[in-house]
Parts: C-alpha cells; sequence; structure tokens
C-alpha cells in the first residue's frame, strides 16, 4: 500500500523551502526571462524574420519556458536530494517506514510542482510582451509537465550521484545549458549549416522545444509524435537509472 | 523476558571486502537499556545502520518485533526511532516543523497533543517556534530526539549520544534516557564512555572488530570479570618477596610498604586465609589489609587486550 502520509510529508517540506527562498525560486528566473524578452524579443526580434509568419517574440516563448523550466527542474530536484545528504539528514528517510518509488515522488513531485507552476508564471509574464495565441492549450501543459518531470528526474539523478555543490552545478551549466541553446530555442535549424543541423538532431532538447512549440503555434521542427516519444524515452531512462541506483544503494547507502 | 530485536549471524562487508561485521547473534529485550560498548571503528555504528536500514545487510536476519528488517520494512521501521551521533539538521526550519516532519514521514497522523507533550519532556516546548540553528548544542540534541520519538516508537538507537558533550549536558542526557526507558521505550545506546555504559545499561555487550565479544547484564559482567586487590599494609620495608610467597603471585608496591595479591571474589577459594598464614610464618608484621575492586573500564580492557 502506498505510504500517501509520508510522500506528502516529503512534497510539503520541499514546497516550503520554495517559500523560504521565494527571490532564488521564483522572481529570479521571472526576471531573467523578462531580460530574455526585452532584448531578443523586443530589441532585436524586430530585426528578425525567418520564423515564417511568427513574431520572432512569440517564437522564442516556448524555448524561453523550456531554458527556465529545466534549469529549475534539475536544479530543484538536485537540491533537494544533495542537500540532505549534505546535512546529514538522508538517515531519517532512509530509515522511515517509506518505498524508494515513494520517496522519488516526493522529491519529483514537489520540484516538478515549482517547475510547472515557475513555467506558468513565464508564459503569464510573457503576455506583457508578446500577443500570445496558444493553439493546443491541453497538449501544451501536458508537455510543460513532462517536460519538468523529466527533468527533476534527471535533478535527482545529479543530486544523489553528486558529491559536491560544484558536481551539482556542473550538468545545468556546461551541458543543460549550452543544448538549451543550441536545440532551437532562439531559431530554426534550417537556419544552421547543413552540419550543425545534423549535429542538432542528436540533442535531445530539440524534440522537446520543437514539440512544445507545436503545442503553442500548431507547427514544429519535427512530428509531435516523435517529440513525445523522445520525452517519454528520457523519462523511461532516467527512473531505470533511479531504479538502478536505489537497487544498488549507489551513493545513499554504505 | 520479550525479545524486541532479534539479530541473527549477521555479517557486514563493504565493497572494498573490509568486514565490518562478523557473525553477530543478538538478542534485544524489551524495555531494557543495553549499551554497545566499544572503541571507535568497532562496528557499532554499522550494527545500528544495519537494524534501521540506513545501510543494507551482506546477510543474516535482523527482526525487529517479529517483522523483518528487509522483507517487512514498513513494520519494522515503524518500531524504531534513532538519534545519529553527529546534530544533522535542516538548519533554518522551526523546531516544531522538523518534529512534525519526522511523524509524518514514519506514517503518523498528526497529534499536536502528543508532540507538546513530547516537547515539554524534553524541556522544548518553549522553543518550539525557534529555528533549530539558533539551539544550543544541548538543545540540538535534544530535537533529535523529540524527532526520533515523534512517530511513538517502541526502541530508540541513541548513537553516541553524549559524544563531545560537556560534563553537565551529559548528565542531564542520562537522566533523559532513564525517564525514557520509565515510560516504555527499549533504548540501545552506543557508547565508548565506560562509565555512562556502566550507569545506565541494564545490559552490556562489548564489540569489537565488528564481532560482539560478550553479553551480560552489567551486575553479572562485573562480578564474572572483576579482580580485587588484597593490599596487605606492612610496618616494614620489603625488598623482595620470600620464596614461601612465590605461589601467591604477590607485588611489592612502588614505596615498598605493602603487598598487593590479586583474587577473583567469585572463587570459592580466594586463597587469602593461606596467604595471611603464610605471611605470618615469615615473620612480616601486618598493620592493616584493605581491598580494591576493578571498575568496568579495567574490565573493557582486558577484554579487548584478549581479543
Amino acid at each position: 500500500m502506498i505510504n500517501f502520509r509520508s510522500i506528502k510529508a516529503i512534497y510539503i517540506f520541499e514546497m516550503s523551502r520554495t517559500f523560504r527562498t521565494l527571490i532564488q525560486s521564483l522572481i529570479s528566473p521571472i526576471l531573467s526571462t523578462v531580460l530574455y524578452f526585452i532584448v531578443f524579443g523586443t530589441a532585436i526580434g524586430n530585426n528578425i524574420n525567418f520564423t515564417n509568419e511568427i513574431p520572432y517574440g512569440a517564437f522564442i516563448v516556448p524555448g524561453l519556458v523550456i531554458l527556465t523550466i529545466s534549469m529549475q527542474s534539475v536544479n530543484n530536484a538536485s537540491f533537494g536530494i544533495f542537500f540532505p545528504k549534505f546535512l546529514g539528514t538522508t538517515y531519517e528517510i532512509l530509515s522511515a517506514p517509506i518505498s524508494y518509488v515513494e520517496i522519488v515522488i516526493g522529491y519529483v513531485g514537489a520540484s516538478a510542482t515549482k517547475s510547472f507552476c515557475l513555467g506558468l508564471l513565464i508564459l503569464m509574464t510573457s503576455t506583457f510582451f508578446v500577443d500570445l495565441d496558444i493553439k493546443f492549450p491541453i497538449l501544451m501543459l501536458c508537455m510543460l509537465l513532462l517536460s519538468c518531470v523529466s527533468f527533476s528526474l534527471l535533478g535527482f539523478i545529479i543530486g544523489i550521484v553528486s558529491d559536491n555543490f560544484e558536481q551539482i552545478n556542473f550538468v545545468p551549466m556546461i551541458i543543460i545549458t549550452p543544448l538549451v541553446f543550441l536545440g532551437g530555442s532562439f531559431y530554426t535549424i534550417d537556419v544552421l549549416p547543413d552540419l550543425w543541423q545534423t549535429i542538432t538532431l542528436f540533442n535531445p532538447i530539440f524534440y522537446l522545444v520543437s514539440g512544445f512549440r507545436y503545442s503553442f503555434f500548431g507547427t514544429g521542427e519535427v512530428n509531435i509524435l516523435i517529440s513525445i516519444f523522445s520525452i517519454s524515452l528520457f523519462i523511461l531512462l532516467c527512473i531505470i537509472i533511479i531504479w538502478k541506483i536505489f537497487k544498488t544503494g549507489y551513493k545513499i547507502k554504505t | 523476558m520479550q525479545t524486541i530485536i532479534e539479530i541473527k549471524n549477521l555479517r557486514k562487508t563493504y565493497k572494498d571486502n573490509k568486514v565490518a561485521l562478523e557473525n553477530v547473534n543478538l538478542n534485544i529485550f524489551k524495555g531494557e537499556i543495553i549499551a554497545l560498548l566499544g572503541p571507535n571503528g568497532a562496528g557499532k555504528t554499522t550494527l545500528i545502520s544495519n537494524i534501521c536500514g540506513i545501510s543494507s545487510i551482506t546477510s543474516g536476519d535482523i527482526k525487529v518485533k517479529g517483522f523483518d528488517v528487509v522483507d517487512d520494512y514498513r513494520e519494522a521501521r515503524k518500531c524504531i526511532g534513532i538519534v545519529p551521533q553527529e546534530l544533522s539538521f535542516e538548519p533554518f526550519e522551526k523546531v516544531i516543523n522538523t518534529v512534525n516532519f519526522s511523524r509524518q514521514l514514519f506514517g503518523k497522523k498528526s497529534d499536536e497533543k502528543y508532540i507538546e507533550n513530547l516537547l515539554k519532556k524534553l524541556s522544548l516546548w518553549d522553543k518550539k517556534d525557534q529555528i533549530i540553528r539558533s539551539l544550543s548544542g544541548g538543545m540540538k540534541r535534544r530535537v533529535l530526539i523529540a524527532k526520533a520519538l515523534s512517530h511513538e516508537p517502541d526502541v530508540l538507537f541513541l548513537d553516541e549520544p553524549t559524544a563531545g558533550v560537556d560534563v553537565e549536558l551529559r548528565k542531564d542526557m542520562w537522566n533523559t534516557i532513564k525517564n525514557l526507558q520509565k515510560s516504555g521505550v527499549t533504548i540501545i545506546l552506543t557508547t565508548h564512555y565506560i562509565e555512562e555504559a556502566e550507569l545506565m545499561a541494564n545490559r552490556i555487550a562489548v564489540i569489537n572488530n565488528g564481532k560482539i565479544l560478550l553479553i551480560d547484564k552489567k551486575d553479572n559482567l562485573i562480578d564474572r570479570m572483576s579482580k580485587k586487590t588484597l593490599i596487605i599494609h606492612t610496618n616494614s620495608k620489603i625488598n623482595k618477596i620470600d620464596k614461601a610467597l612465590g605461589k601467591f603471585k604477590l607485588r611489592i608496591s612502588k614505596d615498598k610498604k605493602n603487598l598487593e595479591y590479586d583474587y577473583s571474589p567469585n572463587k570459592k577459594k580466594t586463597g587469602i586465609t593461606t596467604l595471611l598464614n603464610e605471611i605470618k610464618k615469615t615473620g612480616i608484621e601486618l598493620i592493616d589489609v584493605q581491598t580494591k575492586q576493578s571498575n568496568l573500564e579495567q574490565i573493557f580492557v582486558e577484554i579487548l587486550k584478549n581479543d
């Protein structure tokens, strides 16, 4: 039987951290996004016209949302589990009558919730700068949720395997940020030279951004089903890694 | 006596094949305070970690209230509370929140009345809204105990509860532990302070190099293992022990005025009468005789030396 009370305890505990660090959790990412809109959307964007009748300011909204929620999901989930490790409080989680699945639901659920809310806030903020008409709102919400969950799972893995703060920051800064920037968040890949177009096809974020953009404008660079398949595959991969980590106790149990 | 924890053939090895626990067999009885006494690195914390699920078991069985800690881990863990050696906290959390979190983490419904009584019992009620980092070391240790007791466990593990704590606070902690035992909680205490084990425990298990060397009631242990020394004060200087007294393995004191004789008080024949008769024959004049009993510390050192 699922121990809902324990999941709720972890979930609420993690959510309460957001309210203690409101500036870092919400205001800072929103401010960054606003700056992106001002610089790329308004200042430079008016001179860009490769986006097939979609105003450039609106074109970059899905990419900006993915950029922010990917970073935040990874940060939230990795810090959520790394902090108890750092503080030495994992003993309490490990000695509680709670399964590994329930632990993951608690931490990843809280991280995904925070990122999901942040994604919605960014969308709301974007309406102050661009006219946004979302073609498939339900699909958009589903894609947003799947993205939050997938990056939170990745963050959870990073939090477990990391031994220090430098390693925690390494993956978001050195891997995810470049992948998001090079995954078509601010451009369509057909503006790239052939070689870079081919390289981009190996970037998983490209499929995510494309799928997310499809839910906004009804058009993406790859088929929406390929995007959904890619995200599902990524989630499955993360779940297998987490399962393996808990099964072996890697970096959790001695 | 009702067994609350049953450990059979427990073995724990680490990845580098280092053996942390070797064939540990131990029964812990309901309502007792048992001290796991051993030097640093003996395997005390590993044993606790194995019981509580913090580290994995290599082989063997552990049951808590009849529930296997691997197969029935949910039921087994509900019965256990653990106070770690380190003061580990989310530093910016309020006392009341962290205690409530622990209760809910263990699947228990919120119970304001119980938590209030618990915090009052541990003199924490007036600190309930303070953030943990503002508390003193002693208060933090109490918060850890409150967290461990928040889900009403039957068994409480205290891992070196007074390590690095000043004398006054240590005595305070001992009172708290005694009161917890009175309220029906079984307590497993790891310590390397012999004084602590001697004062607190009903039974003592001596552990070294991952093995339990012996386990017995504290009083039995002292009676069984202890030695007494008969100190014979004489009025003359003794430079050499007379041949006739050679079989008694006597020692001469530093000031050369006393003879010392070790004997086991539990044996039927201690040899004291014969010794005193033999001394009388040698013409040594006695002024006084006195006995001195070895304490747990000397017994402990002796056990480790023989391991």
